[in-house]
């Protein structure tokens, strides 16, 4: 018996990622079980940053939980917006006019575009890139400002109301918008360039962290994560809600199940997206931009409701139970990532654990909207 | 995809009831509610269909009982009082009032496991529910069939403490790991 050969004993060890780590995007922990280089089994650990939104819900009218919803994806934090005010329109029968519903879109599209740059300068930081991520937070820096001027925030959006939104947009929102659209889709083709022809990132993301479509099913898995295992699900097409059908948009899905589809899916999603705001600017109607007869204190009818939306990491849905009263009865907050990690731990068996942190960097965490 | 197919597959496969609602106003196509040893059956029927997982949760009715009998004896009173006026109306003698009606111990109050299931092509999101005693909350697992439900069962362990009957790993997912208490519950105090 040679010295190197496997001795029968179980030569595992356990590695903790987190909560402290770079690569974990907050506060998430990962138990791993480690043979030397190789994942044998990964666990995360969830709950450092609950808050439960939920309860929080429960003690407090209908209008007083809109700040929350922009508390759990600090990212997207409209589209958070978006599902919630939906839901209780629903419940309520609150009818919104449509230079509302316009400017719904379009600011949500721009958080969009905005959390998929945040999201392509960290992974590329994940990777080992430092420069990618300094470009896209120059380019995010323009939405943020645009949306700034219009809500009011530059990450906790709180801009929907029951019925509307809180402001109209002022005089330079719509021709700053057109200069940044203009602007990104110029640089797209340097990011293309720099960063999506770089062998090293080929080689590192092509062909490793294969998800299944039928794993994405078993698990839940929406938004990129999914439309990057060839399945074409995007809310926003699938139960079209506020004037979405009214746009001339694509779906890009990619079928290779790897984690350089999901990257793929999400670089052409910005195009997508801009392609959205550029139809809605030219199409913004006139008119108000806040129902007229939203009661002051929502009452919605005893029943239970349910609204979903496309955020950025796939699809977000409320469940509202309703008592009649003031409050909600109860408040459920279905969240995309919470899905998507789910299936982290079958995901990554077998895998080398730098190419775990690949996977996990294009699952597009953002911990807050897990542990709510 | 075919709501109206599912809706008969699930009505075989022993659910109590299976409605269908109106998705505008609702948001979901489906209904269905279920008892708790029929649930495993309901969910594989589900899952033969393609069906994705979209979130496990629970809700805490209590009170509601207190709430129906109120209701009830509410009615029953608003009934009588119409009753005697018709027949003061008429001229006619005024029948005394019934003795309210002697009524037992109120039933328990129930949580309610809510499961949603929706499919990648095809508007049909489907609600399936099935409710257990507040002081045996015991629900089969179903995560041998989705996986994914594996979480969403711990988080609903942990805000309302219903027990997944074989679960592989019932232990807090959000709440700290040593809680003893289920903050979605009514009557929790922190």
């Amino acid at each position: 018996m040679s010295a190197f050969a496997k001795s029968e004993a179980n030569e595992t060890f356990v590695l903790n990622l987190g909560p402290q780590h770079p690569a974990t995007h907050g506060v998430l922990r990962v138990k791993l079980t480690m043979d030397g280089e190789y994942i044998v089994e990964a666990e995360p650990v969830l709950g450092y940053i609950h808050r439960m939104h939920e309860k929080m819900g429960e003690n407090r009218t209908w209008a007083q939980f809109l700040p929350n919803t922009g508390r759990m994806d600090y990212l997207h934090a409209l589209a958070y917006n978006h599902g919630y005010v939906s839901v209780v329109e629903r419940a309520a029968g609150i009818e919104v006019p449509e230079r509302a519903e316009y400017l719904r879109v379009i600011t949500a599209e721009l958080n969009r575009v905005s959390s998929h740059l945040l999201w392509f300068g960290a992974f590329i930081l994940d990777l080992g890139g430092f420069s990618p991520l300094l470009y896209a937070f120059d380019d995010r820096e323009h939405i943020l400002d645009l949306l700034e001027s219009v809500t009011g925030s530059r990450l906790t959006y709180c801009y929907f109301r029951f019925g509307g939104v809180y402001n109209d947009i002022d005089d330079n929102f719509v021709p700053g918008t057109r200069a940044f659209i203009k602007r990104l889709r110029e640089r797209m083709p340097m990011y293309h360039n720099l960063v999506t022809k770089n062998i090293i990132l080929m080689k590192r993301l092509q062909e490793v962290g294969p998800i299944s479509a039928e794993m994405c099913r078993k698990y839940g898995a929406t938004g990129p994560v999914c439309r990057g295992s060839g399945i074409n699900f995007d809310v926003r097409k699938h139960e079209p809600y506020s004037v979405y059908p009214e746009f001339d948009f694509d779906v890009p899905v990619y079928d290779q199940c790897d984690s350089m589809a999901r990257y793929m899916v999400r670089m052409d999603e910005i195009e997508q997206s801009l392609r959205i705001i550029e139809q809605g600017l030219d199409k913004l109607p006139e008119g108000p931009v806040m129902a007229e007869k939203v009661p002051k204190i929502i009452k919605p009818a005893k029943g239970d409701y349910y609204h979903a939306v496309e955020t950025a990491r796939g699809s977000f849905g409320v469940r509202v139970v309703s008592d009649g009263s003031n409050t909600p009865y109860r408040l459920k907050l279905r969240s995309p990532t919470f899905s998507n990690l789910s299936l982290f731990g079958e995901a990554c068996q077998g895998m080398l654990l730098p190419d775990a942190l690949a996977l996990m960097g294009s699952l597009d965490l953002v911990i807050p909207e897990i542990d709510r | 995809m075919n709501c109206g197919a599912i809706k008969q597959k699930l009505a075989a496969s022993g659910a109590q009831a299976v409605t269908e609602t109106e998705y505008a106003r609702k948001g979901f196509a489906l209904d269905v509610q279920v008892a708790p040893e029929q649930l495993v059956a309901a969910v594989s029927v589900l899952d033969a269909e393609g069906f994705f997982i979209e979130a496990v949760t629970g809700v805490d009715w209590l009170g509601e009982q207190a709430a129906l009998r109120k209701e009830a004896e509410a009615k029953a009173a608003a009934e009588a009082k119409a009753k005697a006026d018709a027949a003061a109306a008429a001229g006619e003698e005024v029948p005394a009032a019934a003795p309210p009606a002697e009524q037992g111990e109120l039933a328990e109050d129930v949580l309610e496991a809510v499961y949603d299931f929706n499919h990648y092509d095809g508007l049909c999101r489907v609600t399936v529910r099935t409710r257990v005693p507040r002081s045996k909350p015991e629900v089969p697992t179903i995560s041998q069939i989705y996986p994914g439900a594996d979480w969403h069962e711990r988080e609903t362990h942990d805000f309302f403490g219903i027990i997944f009957v074989g679960h592989p790993y019932l232990v807090p997912l959000l709440l700290p790991e040593d809680a003893d208490y289920h903050p979605l519950l009514k009557d929790f105090r922190p």
